[in-house]
Protein backbone atom coordinates (compact mmCIF):
# COMPACT_ATOMS: atom_id res chain seq x y z
CA UNK A 1 0.00 0.00 0.00
CA UNK A 2 2.32 2.30 0.76
CA UNK A 3 6.34 1.94 0.78
CA UNK A 4 8.84 4.65 2.71
CA UNK A 5 12.42 3.46 2.08
CA UNK A 6 15.39 5.44 3.51
CA UNK A 7 13.74 8.78 4.42
CA UNK A 8 15.89 11.20 6.02
CA UNK A 9 14.99 14.75 6.54
CA UNK A 10 17.65 17.75 8.14
CA UNK A 11 15.82 20.84 9.58
CA UNK A 12 18.23 23.64 8.83
CA UNK A 13 20.97 21.87 7.26
CA UNK A 14 24.57 23.56 6.96
CA UNK A 15 23.49 26.05 10.04
CA UNK A 16 24.58 25.48 13.46
CA UNK A 17 20.80 24.26 14.81
CA UNK A 18 20.95 21.25 11.58
CA UNK A 19 18.50 18.81 13.13
CA UNK A 20 17.79 15.64 11.75
CA UNK A 21 14.76 14.65 12.20
CA UNK A 22 13.78 11.72 9.90
CA UNK A 23 17.24 9.49 10.00
CA UNK A 24 16.93 6.43 7.08
CA UNK A 25 13.23 5.69 8.20
CA UNK A 26 11.89 2.44 6.30
CA UNK A 27 8.45 1.14 6.65
CA UNK A 28 5.84 -0.62 4.59
CA UNK A 29 2.33 0.05 5.40
CA UNK A 30 -0.69 -3.17 4.14
CA UNK A 31 -3.60 -2.41 2.84
CA UNK A 32 -5.91 -1.39 5.92
CA UNK A 33 -3.64 -1.18 8.25
CA UNK A 34 -3.96 1.16 11.32
CA UNK A 35 -0.53 2.39 12.31
CA UNK A 36 -0.54 4.35 15.88
CA UNK A 37 2.96 6.19 16.39
CA UNK A 38 4.28 6.83 19.99
CA UNK A 39 7.41 8.65 20.68
CA UNK A 40 9.55 11.58 22.81
CA UNK A 41 9.09 14.69 22.23
CA UNK A 42 11.34 15.84 19.00
CA UNK A 43 11.19 12.38 17.94
CA UNK A 44 10.34 13.10 13.98
CA UNK A 45 6.99 11.65 14.35
CA UNK A 46 4.99 14.87 12.98
CA UNK A 47 8.33 15.23 10.62
CA UNK A 48 7.04 11.42 9.20
CA UNK A 49 3.77 13.23 8.33
CA UNK A 50 4.63 15.65 7.14
CA UNK A 51 6.88 14.01 4.52
CA UNK A 52 3.93 11.82 3.49
CA UNK A 53 1.77 14.77 3.18
CA UNK A 54 3.91 16.96 1.38
CA UNK A 55 4.51 19.46 3.66
CA UNK A 56 8.02 19.52 3.96
CA UNK A 57 10.65 17.87 1.50
CA UNK A 58 12.67 14.75 2.37
CA UNK A 59 16.07 14.85 1.53
CA UNK A 60 16.56 11.73 0.76
CA UNK A 61 14.28 8.47 0.31
CA UNK A 62 11.25 7.47 -1.60
CA UNK A 63 7.44 7.28 -0.63
CA UNK A 64 5.50 5.02 -2.97
CA UNK A 65 2.26 5.27 -2.71
CA UNK A 66 0.30 2.04 -4.33
CA UNK A 67 2.33 2.32 -7.05
CA UNK A 68 3.28 5.76 -7.47
CA UNK A 69 6.06 7.60 -6.08
CA UNK A 70 4.88 10.62 -4.37
CA UNK A 71 7.94 11.83 -2.84
CA UNK A 72 8.15 15.03 -5.04
CA UNK A 73 4.96 15.54 -5.86
CA UNK A 74 2.93 18.74 -4.38
CA UNK A 75 1.22 18.44 -1.27
CA UNK A 76 -2.11 19.82 -3.23
CA UNK A 77 -1.97 17.09 -5.66
CA UNK A 78 -1.35 14.36 -2.87
CA UNK A 79 -3.90 15.11 -0.59
CA UNK A 80 -6.29 13.80 -3.36
CA UNK A 81 -5.12 10.49 -1.78
CA UNK A 82 -4.39 11.64 1.61
CA UNK A 83 -7.07 12.57 4.11
CA UNK A 84 -5.59 14.47 7.10
CA UNK A 85 -6.83 15.97 10.26
CA UNK A 86 -4.29 18.12 12.28
CA UNK A 87 -3.40 18.71 15.89
CA UNK A 88 -5.17 22.24 15.82
CA UNK A 89 -9.01 22.02 15.45
CA UNK A 90 -8.76 25.69 13.47
CA UNK A 91 -6.51 24.19 10.98
CA UNK A 92 -8.87 21.53 9.41
CA UNK A 93 -11.99 23.89 8.12
CA UNK A 94 -12.49 27.21 6.61
CA UNK A 95 -13.95 29.07 9.53
CA UNK A 96 -14.92 31.93 8.12
CA UNK A 97 -17.05 29.62 5.98
CA UNK A 98 -20.28 27.42 6.40
CA UNK A 99 -20.46 23.78 7.38
CA UNK A 100 -21.96 22.88 3.83
CA UNK A 101 -19.45 24.70 2.21
CA UNK A 102 -17.00 23.09 4.13
CA UNK A 103 -17.83 20.13 3.22
CA UNK A 104 -18.54 20.82 -0.53
CA UNK A 105 -14.64 21.70 -1.13
CA UNK A 106 -13.66 18.24 0.80
CA UNK A 107 -16.05 16.61 -1.36
CA UNK A 108 -15.00 18.06 -4.55
CA UNK A 109 -11.27 16.57 -3.77
CA UNK A 110 -10.31 15.37 -7.43
CA UNK A 111 -13.02 17.18 -9.43
CA UNK A 112 -12.93 20.01 -11.76
CA UNK A 113 -13.43 23.10 -9.63
CA UNK A 114 -14.95 25.08 -12.20
CA UNK A 115 -18.15 27.22 -12.69
CA UNK A 116 -20.68 25.02 -11.77
CA UNK A 117 -22.54 25.91 -8.52
CA UNK A 118 -20.39 25.14 -5.52
CA UNK A 119 -23.75 23.32 -3.83
CA UNK A 120 -26.22 21.11 -5.39
CA UNK A 121 -29.26 19.83 -3.91
CA UNK A 122 -27.94 16.13 -4.27
CA UNK A 123 -24.76 16.85 -2.39
CA UNK A 124 -26.76 18.14 0.28
CA UNK A 125 -28.85 15.51 1.14
CA UNK A 126 -25.45 13.37 1.18
CA UNK A 127 -23.93 16.05 3.78
CA UNK A 128 -26.77 15.48 5.75
CA UNK A 129 -26.81 12.11 5.89
CA UNK A 130 -23.16 11.45 6.85
CA UNK A 131 -23.59 14.82 9.39
CA UNK A 132 -26.10 12.36 11.26
CA UNK A 133 -23.72 9.65 11.22
CA UNK A 134 -21.52 12.21 13.76
CA UNK A 135 -24.28 11.99 15.91
CA UNK A 136 -23.67 15.92 17.12
CA UNK A 137 -26.28 17.40 15.71
CA UNK A 138 -24.15 19.03 12.78
CA UNK A 139 -26.93 18.12 10.23
CA UNK A 140 -29.67 20.47 11.56
CA UNK A 141 -26.82 23.20 11.58
CA UNK A 142 -25.32 23.28 7.62
CA UNK A 143 -25.80 26.29 7.11
CA UNK A 144 -23.62 27.69 10.74
CA UNK A 145 -20.66 28.95 10.22
CA UNK A 146 -17.74 26.87 11.22
CA UNK A 147 -16.53 29.02 13.17
CA UNK A 148 -18.80 29.05 15.41
CA UNK A 149 -18.34 24.79 16.49
CA UNK A 150 -16.42 23.98 18.97
CA UNK A 151 -12.78 21.91 19.04
CA UNK A 152 -14.63 18.54 19.15
CA UNK A 153 -16.84 19.45 16.88
CA UNK A 154 -14.46 20.81 14.14
CA UNK A 155 -12.16 17.69 14.68
CA UNK A 156 -15.21 15.69 13.70
CA UNK A 157 -16.54 17.22 10.85
CA UNK A 158 -12.70 17.67 9.59
CA UNK A 159 -12.43 13.54 10.16
CA UNK A 160 -15.48 13.40 7.92
CA UNK A 161 -14.32 15.95 5.37
CA UNK A 162 -10.91 13.91 5.10
CA UNK A 163 -12.73 10.78 4.52
CA UNK A 164 -16.18 12.27 2.23
CA UNK A 165 -13.88 11.16 -0.50
CA UNK A 166 -12.74 8.17 0.38
CA UNK A 167 -8.67 8.28 1.02
CA UNK A 168 -5.91 5.52 0.33
CA UNK A 169 -4.27 7.27 3.71
CA UNK A 170 -5.96 9.17 6.18
CA UNK A 171 -3.04 10.95 8.43
CA UNK A 172 -4.18 12.02 11.83
CA UNK A 173 -1.59 14.20 14.01
CA UNK A 174 -2.79 13.96 17.46
CA UNK A 175 -5.68 15.33 16.08
CA UNK A 176 -7.39 14.62 19.84
CA UNK A 177 -4.50 16.55 21.66
CA UNK A 178 -6.35 19.69 21.81
CA UNK A 179 -9.60 18.33 23.37
CA UNK A 180 -11.00 17.49 26.43
CA UNK A 181 -10.54 13.75 27.64
CA UNK A 182 -14.90 13.15 27.00
CA UNK A 183 -14.43 15.11 23.69
CA UNK A 184 -11.34 13.32 22.72
CA UNK A 185 -12.83 9.74 23.34
CA UNK A 186 -15.80 10.60 21.04
CA UNK A 187 -13.48 11.70 18.39
CA UNK A 188 -11.63 8.63 18.69
CA UNK A 189 -14.54 6.41 18.63
CA UNK A 190 -15.65 8.44 15.21
CA UNK A 191 -12.10 7.85 14.11
CA UNK A 192 -12.08 3.40 14.61
CA UNK A 193 -15.37 3.77 12.93
CA UNK A 194 -14.42 5.71 10.23
CA UNK A 195 -11.40 3.72 9.17
CA UNK A 196 -13.03 0.81 9.81
CA UNK A 197 -16.52 1.30 7.58
CA UNK A 198 -14.35 2.46 4.78
CA UNK A 199 -11.48 0.08 5.64
CA UNK A 200 -8.76 2.76 5.51
CA UNK A 201 -5.17 2.84 6.04
CA UNK A 202 -4.34 4.70 8.32
CA UNK A 203 -1.45 6.87 10.69
CA UNK A 204 -2.50 7.92 13.67
CA UNK A 205 -0.23 9.78 16.28
CA UNK A 206 -0.85 10.01 19.93
CA UNK A 207 0.51 10.89 23.08
CA UNK A 208 -1.85 8.95 24.85
CA UNK A 209 -0.06 5.52 25.33
CA UNK A 210 -2.84 3.42 25.96
CA UNK A 211 -4.99 4.28 23.08
CA UNK A 212 -1.84 3.95 20.98
CA UNK A 213 -1.84 -0.02 22.26
CA UNK A 214 -6.02 -0.21 21.86
CA UNK A 215 -6.41 1.57 19.06
CA UNK A 216 -5.48 0.63 15.51
CA UNK A 217 -3.88 -2.51 14.40
CA UNK A 218 0.13 -1.77 14.78
CA UNK A 219 2.01 0.23 16.49
CA UNK A 220 5.44 2.12 15.79
CA UNK A 221 7.67 3.77 18.40
CA UNK A 222 9.97 6.69 17.23
CA UNK A 223 13.23 8.41 18.81
CA UNK A 224 15.00 10.19 17.32
CA UNK A 225 14.25 10.44 13.64
CA UNK A 226 13.83 6.41 13.81
CA UNK A 227 11.55 3.48 14.22
CA UNK A 228 12.66 1.71 16.86
CA UNK A 229 9.89 -0.37 17.75
CA UNK A 230 7.08 -2.06 15.44
CA UNK A 231 4.57 -3.78 17.47
CA UNK A 232 1.73 -6.15 15.66
CA UNK A 233 -0.22 -9.15 15.74
CA UNK A 234 -0.18 -11.22 19.31
CA UNK A 235 2.86 -9.04 20.55
CA UNK A 236 0.79 -5.86 20.79
CA UNK A 237 -1.55 -7.33 22.32
CA UNK A 238 0.13 -8.86 25.02
CA UNK A 239 1.56 -5.66 25.69
CA UNK A 240 0.62 -2.70 28.40
CA UNK A 241 1.92 0.67 28.78
CA UNK A 242 4.23 -0.44 31.68
CA UNK A 243 5.94 -2.90 29.19
CA UNK A 244 5.98 -0.77 26.61
CA UNK A 245 7.67 1.86 27.96
CA UNK A 246 9.83 -0.74 29.29
CA UNK A 247 10.47 -1.71 25.84
CA UNK A 248 11.13 1.35 25.05
CA UNK A 249 13.70 2.46 27.33
CA UNK A 250 15.61 -0.77 26.96
CA UNK A 251 15.50 -0.23 23.00
CA UNK A 252 16.30 3.93 23.15
CA UNK A 253 18.92 4.07 26.19
CA UNK A 254 17.12 6.91 27.16
CA UNK A 255 13.83 7.77 29.40
CA UNK A 256 10.52 8.89 27.67
CA UNK A 257 10.38 12.45 27.44
CA UNK A 258 7.49 13.61 26.29
CA UNK A 259 6.09 14.98 29.22
CA UNK A 260 2.82 15.30 27.28
CA UNK A 261 2.40 11.00 27.20
CA UNK A 262 3.69 10.64 30.57
CA UNK A 263 1.15 13.17 32.47
CA UNK A 264 -1.63 11.39 29.74
CA UNK B 1 -28.58 67.80 -5.25
CA UNK B 2 -27.10 67.48 -8.73
CA UNK B 3 -23.79 67.69 -6.35
CA UNK B 4 -25.33 64.83 -4.79
CA UNK B 5 -25.58 62.91 -7.38
CA UNK B 6 -22.56 63.21 -9.07
CA UNK B 7 -21.19 61.67 -5.55
CA UNK B 8 -23.57 59.11 -6.00
CA UNK B 9 -22.37 57.92 -9.35
CA UNK B 10 -18.71 58.32 -8.30
CA UNK B 11 -19.13 56.47 -5.57
CA UNK B 12 -20.86 54.09 -7.83
CA UNK B 13 -17.90 53.29 -10.09
CA UNK B 14 -15.78 53.34 -7.23
CA UNK B 15 -17.60 50.50 -5.72
CA UNK B 16 -16.39 48.39 -8.54
CA UNK B 17 -13.10 48.85 -7.47
CA UNK B 18 -13.96 48.48 -4.07
CA UNK B 19 -15.33 44.87 -4.96
CA UNK B 20 -11.73 44.32 -6.12
CA UNK B 21 -10.20 45.82 -3.16
CA UNK B 22 -12.75 43.52 -1.36
CA UNK B 23 -11.82 40.17 -3.22
CA UNK B 24 -7.74 40.45 -2.30
CA UNK B 25 -8.24 42.02 0.99
CA UNK B 26 -11.11 39.71 2.44
CA UNK B 27 -12.03 37.32 0.32
CA UNK B 28 -8.20 36.58 -0.60
CA UNK B 29 -6.73 38.26 2.93
CA UNK B 30 -3.66 39.75 1.47
CA UNK B 31 -3.62 43.66 1.13
CA UNK B 32 -2.77 44.16 -3.15
CA UNK B 33 -1.32 47.66 -3.42
CA UNK B 34 -0.95 46.53 -7.26
CA UNK B 35 -4.51 49.06 -7.25
CA UNK B 36 -3.35 52.26 -7.55
CA UNK B 37 -1.62 51.39 -10.53
CA UNK B 38 -3.89 48.89 -12.25
CA UNK B 39 -6.74 51.86 -11.57
CA UNK B 40 -5.16 54.00 -13.43
CA UNK B 41 -3.76 51.01 -16.12
CA UNK B 42 -7.73 50.66 -16.85
CA UNK B 43 -8.16 54.37 -17.43
CA UNK B 44 -5.59 54.76 -20.00
CA UNK B 45 -6.16 51.89 -21.78
CA UNK B 46 -9.79 53.19 -21.96
CA UNK B 47 -9.25 56.68 -22.80
CA UNK B 48 -6.93 55.54 -25.71
CA UNK B 49 -9.07 53.45 -26.80
CA UNK B 50 -11.88 55.80 -27.21
CA UNK B 51 -9.89 58.86 -27.96
CA UNK B 52 -8.63 56.94 -31.25
CA UNK B 53 -12.32 56.34 -31.77
CA UNK B 54 -13.06 52.50 -30.51
CA UNK B 55 -15.66 51.17 -29.71
CA UNK B 56 -16.12 52.36 -25.47
CA UNK B 57 -17.24 48.61 -24.10
CA UNK B 58 -14.22 47.10 -25.78
CA UNK B 59 -12.21 49.71 -24.07
CA UNK B 60 -13.44 48.54 -20.82
CA UNK B 61 -13.03 45.30 -21.71
CA UNK B 62 -9.57 45.96 -22.83
CA UNK B 63 -9.31 47.64 -19.34
CA UNK B 64 -10.36 44.34 -17.56
CA UNK B 65 -7.89 42.09 -19.69
CA UNK B 66 -4.97 44.34 -18.83
CA UNK B 67 -6.14 44.56 -15.20
CA UNK B 68 -6.10 40.60 -14.59
CA UNK B 69 -2.28 40.77 -16.09
CA UNK B 70 -1.21 43.05 -13.79
CA UNK B 71 -2.88 41.08 -11.18
CA UNK B 72 -1.18 37.85 -12.72
CA UNK B 73 2.52 39.57 -12.29
CA UNK B 74 1.69 40.70 -8.51
CA UNK B 75 0.65 36.99 -8.08
CA UNK B 76 3.42 35.57 -9.63
CA UNK B 77 6.03 37.82 -8.02
CA UNK B 78 4.14 36.41 -4.83
CA UNK B 79 3.85 32.67 -5.11
CA UNK B 80 6.71 31.72 -7.47
CA UNK B 81 9.18 34.61 -6.19
CA UNK B 82 7.91 34.08 -3.00
CA UNK B 83 8.06 38.29 -2.34
CA UNK B 84 5.82 39.13 0.46
CA UNK B 85 2.43 40.29 -1.30
CA UNK B 86 2.55 43.35 -0.14
CA UNK B 87 6.04 44.38 -1.76
CA UNK B 88 4.88 42.19 -4.44
CA UNK B 89 2.05 44.63 -4.91
CA UNK B 90 4.51 48.22 -4.43
CA UNK B 91 6.70 46.73 -7.40
CA UNK B 92 4.01 46.44 -9.39
CA UNK B 93 2.19 49.16 -8.94
CA UNK B 94 6.22 51.55 -9.31
CA UNK B 95 6.28 49.37 -12.71
CA UNK B 96 2.67 50.21 -13.89
CA UNK B 97 3.79 53.93 -14.10
CA UNK B 98 6.01 53.40 -16.40
CA UNK B 99 3.63 51.32 -18.48
CA UNK B 100 0.68 53.75 -17.87
CA UNK B 101 2.56 56.61 -19.72
CA UNK B 102 3.38 53.99 -22.39
CA UNK B 103 -0.23 53.46 -22.41
CA UNK B 104 -0.66 56.92 -22.70
CA UNK B 105 1.58 57.96 -25.42
CA UNK B 106 4.13 59.42 -22.98
CA UNK B 107 1.76 61.47 -21.85
CA UNK B 108 0.63 62.35 -18.45
CA UNK B 109 -3.03 63.27 -19.69
CA UNK B 110 -5.46 62.29 -22.27
CA UNK B 111 -8.61 64.22 -22.49
CA UNK B 112 -11.95 62.56 -24.40
CA UNK B 113 -14.05 65.67 -25.91
CA UNK B 114 -17.06 64.11 -28.30
CA UNK B 115 -15.92 60.74 -27.92
CA UNK B 116 -18.88 58.20 -27.79
CA UNK B 117 -18.95 56.80 -24.29
CA UNK B 118 -20.40 53.63 -22.52
CA UNK B 119 -22.76 56.46 -21.06
CA UNK B 120 -24.35 57.19 -24.21
CA UNK B 121 -25.95 54.00 -24.93
CA UNK B 122 -29.52 55.46 -24.17
CA UNK B 123 -28.89 58.38 -26.26
CA UNK B 124 -32.46 59.33 -28.14
CA UNK B 125 -34.43 57.00 -25.48
CA UNK B 126 -36.54 57.60 -22.46
CA UNK B 127 -33.98 57.35 -20.12
CA UNK B 128 -31.42 59.73 -21.30
CA UNK B 129 -32.80 62.66 -19.45
CA UNK B 130 -31.44 60.62 -15.96
CA UNK B 131 -27.50 61.41 -17.68
CA UNK B 132 -24.56 58.83 -16.66
CA UNK B 133 -26.93 57.11 -13.48
CA UNK B 134 -28.63 54.07 -15.36
CA UNK B 135 -25.61 52.98 -17.14
CA UNK B 136 -23.62 53.16 -13.76
CA UNK B 137 -26.95 51.16 -12.38
CA UNK B 138 -26.94 48.46 -15.02
CA UNK B 139 -23.02 48.23 -14.98
CA UNK B 140 -22.68 48.15 -11.28
CA UNK B 141 -25.49 45.54 -10.44
CA UNK B 142 -24.58 43.30 -13.21
CA UNK B 143 -20.71 42.93 -11.71
CA UNK B 144 -21.85 42.72 -7.86
CA UNK B 145 -24.20 39.88 -8.99
CA UNK B 146 -21.60 37.97 -11.40
CA UNK B 147 -19.38 38.41 -8.73
CA UNK B 148 -21.74 36.99 -6.06
CA UNK B 149 -22.82 34.48 -8.24
CA UNK B 150 -19.03 33.55 -9.08
CA UNK B 151 -18.42 33.16 -5.20
CA UNK B 152 -21.28 30.55 -5.37
CA UNK B 153 -19.31 28.18 -7.36
CA UNK B 154 -16.84 25.48 -6.71
CA UNK B 155 -13.94 27.92 -8.01
CA UNK B 156 -15.44 30.62 -5.91
CA UNK B 157 -15.90 28.43 -2.72
CA UNK B 158 -12.33 26.71 -3.63
CA UNK B 159 -11.12 31.01 -3.64
CA UNK B 160 -13.08 32.25 -0.32
CA UNK B 161 -11.22 28.92 1.53
CA UNK B 162 -7.65 30.08 0.40
CA UNK B 163 -8.08 33.52 2.62
CA UNK B 164 -9.60 31.86 5.23
CA UNK B 165 -7.15 28.81 5.80
CA UNK B 166 -4.52 27.73 3.31
CA UNK B 167 -3.73 24.01 4.83
CA UNK B 168 -7.36 23.12 4.72
CA UNK B 169 -7.05 24.17 1.09
CA UNK B 170 -4.10 22.01 0.03
CA UNK B 171 -5.20 19.13 2.44
CA UNK B 172 -8.48 19.05 -0.35
CA UNK B 173 -6.34 19.01 -2.96
CA UNK B 174 -6.44 22.60 -3.90
CA UNK B 175 -3.79 24.29 -5.65
CA UNK B 176 -3.18 27.40 -3.40
CA UNK B 177 -0.83 29.22 -5.60
CA UNK B 178 -3.18 29.13 -8.85
CA UNK B 179 -5.87 29.84 -6.37
CA UNK B 180 -4.35 33.52 -5.57
CA UNK B 181 -3.61 34.14 -9.18
CA UNK B 182 -7.01 33.92 -10.30
CA UNK B 183 -8.35 35.95 -7.18
CA UNK B 184 -5.13 38.88 -8.18
CA UNK B 185 -6.12 38.74 -11.72
CA UNK B 186 -10.15 39.20 -10.99
CA UNK B 187 -9.09 42.03 -8.09
CA UNK B 188 -7.44 44.35 -10.40
CA UNK B 189 -9.78 43.51 -13.73
CA UNK B 190 -12.16 45.05 -11.32
CA UNK B 191 -9.93 47.47 -10.60
CA UNK B 192 -9.11 48.53 -13.97
CA UNK B 193 -12.93 48.44 -15.20
CA UNK B 194 -13.73 50.96 -12.79
CA UNK B 195 -10.89 52.83 -13.93
CA UNK B 196 -11.85 52.48 -17.42
CA UNK B 197 -15.41 53.80 -16.76
CA UNK B 198 -14.08 56.38 -14.68
CA UNK B 199 -11.88 57.90 -17.57
CA UNK B 200 -15.09 58.27 -19.63
CA UNK B 201 -17.36 59.73 -17.10
CA UNK B 202 -14.76 62.46 -16.27
CA UNK B 203 -13.52 62.61 -19.96
CA UNK B 204 -9.80 61.87 -19.20
CA UNK B 205 -7.10 60.11 -17.68
CA UNK B 206 -4.66 60.74 -15.60
CA UNK B 207 -1.39 59.38 -14.91
CA UNK B 208 -1.78 60.39 -11.21
CA UNK B 209 -5.14 59.44 -11.01
CA UNK B 210 -4.61 56.50 -9.40
CA UNK B 211 -2.96 57.91 -6.26
CA UNK B 212 -4.67 56.59 -2.64
CA UNK B 213 -6.73 54.60 -4.36
CA UNK B 214 -6.71 51.60 -2.61
CA UNK B 215 -6.97 53.25 0.53
CA UNK B 216 -10.27 54.18 -0.69
CA UNK B 217 -10.78 51.14 -1.54
CA UNK B 218 -10.17 49.88 2.33
CA UNK B 219 -11.98 52.73 3.54
CA UNK B 220 -15.08 51.76 1.49
CA UNK B 221 -15.25 48.31 2.47
CA UNK B 222 -14.35 49.44 6.15
CA UNK B 223 -16.96 51.84 6.03
CA UNK B 224 -19.49 49.06 4.82
CA UNK B 225 -18.94 46.32 6.93
CA UNK B 226 -19.64 48.80 9.50
CA UNK B 227 -22.68 50.19 8.90
CA UNK B 228 -23.93 48.28 6.89
CA UNK B 229 -23.07 44.26 8.20
CA UNK B 230 -21.66 41.42 7.47
CA UNK B 231 -23.94 38.81 8.34
CA UNK B 232 -24.07 37.38 4.88
CA UNK B 233 -22.28 37.26 1.71
CA UNK B 234 -24.35 39.07 -0.48
CA UNK B 235 -24.94 41.43 2.07
CA UNK B 236 -21.57 41.77 2.57
CA UNK B 237 -20.88 42.78 -1.51
CA UNK B 238 -23.88 45.19 -0.94
CA UNK B 239 -22.23 47.06 1.71
CA UNK B 240 -19.08 47.58 -0.15
CA UNK B 241 -20.82 49.13 -3.09
CA UNK B 242 -22.76 51.46 -0.51
CA UNK B 243 -19.39 52.25 1.49
CA UNK B 244 -18.05 53.22 -1.28
CA UNK B 245 -21.27 55.64 -2.18
CA UNK B 246 -20.66 56.77 1.41
CA UNK B 247 -17.63 57.63 1.49
CA UNK B 248 -17.99 59.55 -1.81
CA UNK B 249 -20.96 61.58 -0.81
CA UNK B 250 -18.80 62.14 3.16
CA UNK B 251 -16.23 63.62 0.84
CA UNK B 252 -18.40 65.37 -1.59
CA UNK B 253 -20.17 67.28 1.20
CA UNK B 254 -17.09 68.02 2.94
CA UNK B 255 -15.27 69.48 -0.08
CA UNK B 256 -18.78 71.41 -0.27
CA UNK B 257 -18.17 72.73 3.15
CA UNK B 258 -14.77 74.30 2.62
CA UNK B 259 -12.64 71.32 3.47
CA UNK B 260 -9.41 72.07 1.36
CA UNK B 261 -8.90 69.26 -1.29
CA UNK B 262 -5.56 69.39 -0.45
CA UNK B 263 -6.25 67.58 2.63
CA UNK B 264 -8.16 64.95 1.14
CA UNK B 265 -5.83 62.09 0.68
CA UNK B 266 -4.39 62.86 4.88
CA UNK B 267 -8.36 62.67 5.82
CA UNK B 268 -8.52 59.17 3.78
CA UNK B 269 -5.51 57.75 5.05
CA UNK B 270 -6.74 58.83 8.51
CA UNK B 271 -10.13 57.17 8.17
CA UNK B 272 -8.63 53.98 6.94
CA UNK B 273 -6.29 54.06 9.98
CA UNK B 274 -8.64 54.88 12.77
CA UNK B 275 -10.98 52.14 11.07
CA UNK B 276 -8.51 49.42 10.91
CA UNK B 277 -7.48 50.31 14.69
CA UNK B 278 -11.07 50.91 16.42
CA UNK B 279 -11.06 47.53 18.15
CA UNK B 280 -7.60 48.76 19.86
CA UNK B 281 -8.79 51.80 20.36
CA UNK B 282 -11.52 51.02 22.19
CA UNK B 283 -9.61 48.24 24.16
CA UNK B 284 -7.01 51.72 25.14
CA UNK B 285 -9.93 54.06 25.85
CA UNK B 286 -11.07 51.43 28.48
CA UNK B 287 -8.07 50.33 29.73
CA UNK B 288 -7.26 53.80 30.96
CA UNK B 289 -10.61 54.85 31.59
CA UNK B 290 -10.66 51.91 34.49
CA UNK B 291 -7.39 53.33 35.84
CA UNK B 292 -9.13 56.92 36.05
CA UNK B 293 -11.95 55.27 37.85
CA UNK B 294 -10.08 54.04 40.58
CA UNK B 295 -8.29 57.68 41.22
CA UNK B 296 -10.45 59.55 43.49
CA UNK B 297 -11.48 62.34 40.95
CA UNK B 298 -12.39 59.04 39.11
CA UNK B 299 -14.59 57.62 41.48
CA UNK B 300 -17.10 61.00 41.25
CA UNK B 301 -16.48 61.26 37.73
CA UNK B 302 -16.54 57.80 35.92
CA UNK B 303 -20.34 55.63 36.39
CA UNK B 304 -19.99 52.55 38.72
CA UNK B 305 -19.42 49.64 36.36
CA UNK B 306 -17.73 51.60 33.12
CA UNK B 307 -16.46 49.21 30.67
CA UNK B 308 -16.98 46.44 32.71
CA UNK B 309 -18.85 43.83 31.11
CA UNK B 310 -15.81 42.94 28.56
CA UNK B 311 -13.34 42.96 31.15
CA UNK B 312 -11.90 39.39 30.81
CA UNK B 313 -11.52 38.13 34.56
CA UNK B 314 -8.25 37.98 36.58
CA UNK B 315 -8.05 41.76 37.40
CA UNK B 316 -8.73 40.94 40.68
CA UNK B 317 -11.02 43.19 42.08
Amino acid sequence: MMEIKGLKKIFGKGSVNEKTALNDVTLTLEDGEFVTVIGGNGAGKSTLMNCIAGVHQAEEGRIILDGTDITEMPEYKRSRWIGRVFQDPSMGTAFDMTIEQNLAIAYGKGRLRGLTPGLCKKDLDFFREQLTLLDLGLENRLKHKVGLLSGGQRQALTLLMATIVKPKLLLLDEHTAALDPPTARTVLELTDRFVCEHGLSAFMITHNMKAALTHGTRTIMMHEGRVILDLFGEERASMTVETLIERFEKRAGAELDNDRMLLG
Amino acid sequence: MLAAVGALELGLIYAVMALGVFLSFRTLNTPDLTVDGSFVLGAAFSAVICSGGGNPFFAVFAALIAGCLAGCVTALLNTKLEIQPLLAGILVMLGLYSINLRVMGGKANIPLNDEVTIFDIFAGTALEKYGELPVILIAVSLILILFYLFLQTRLGFALRATGDNEYMVRASGINTNRMKLIGMALANGFVAVSGAMIAQYQSYADVGMGLGMVVIGLASVIIGEVIFGTKTLLRRLIAVVLGAVLYRLVITYSLSRGLPAVDLKLISAVIVAVALSAGVIVRYVRKYVRRFAGTALGKKLVPAGFGVQRKKGGEGK
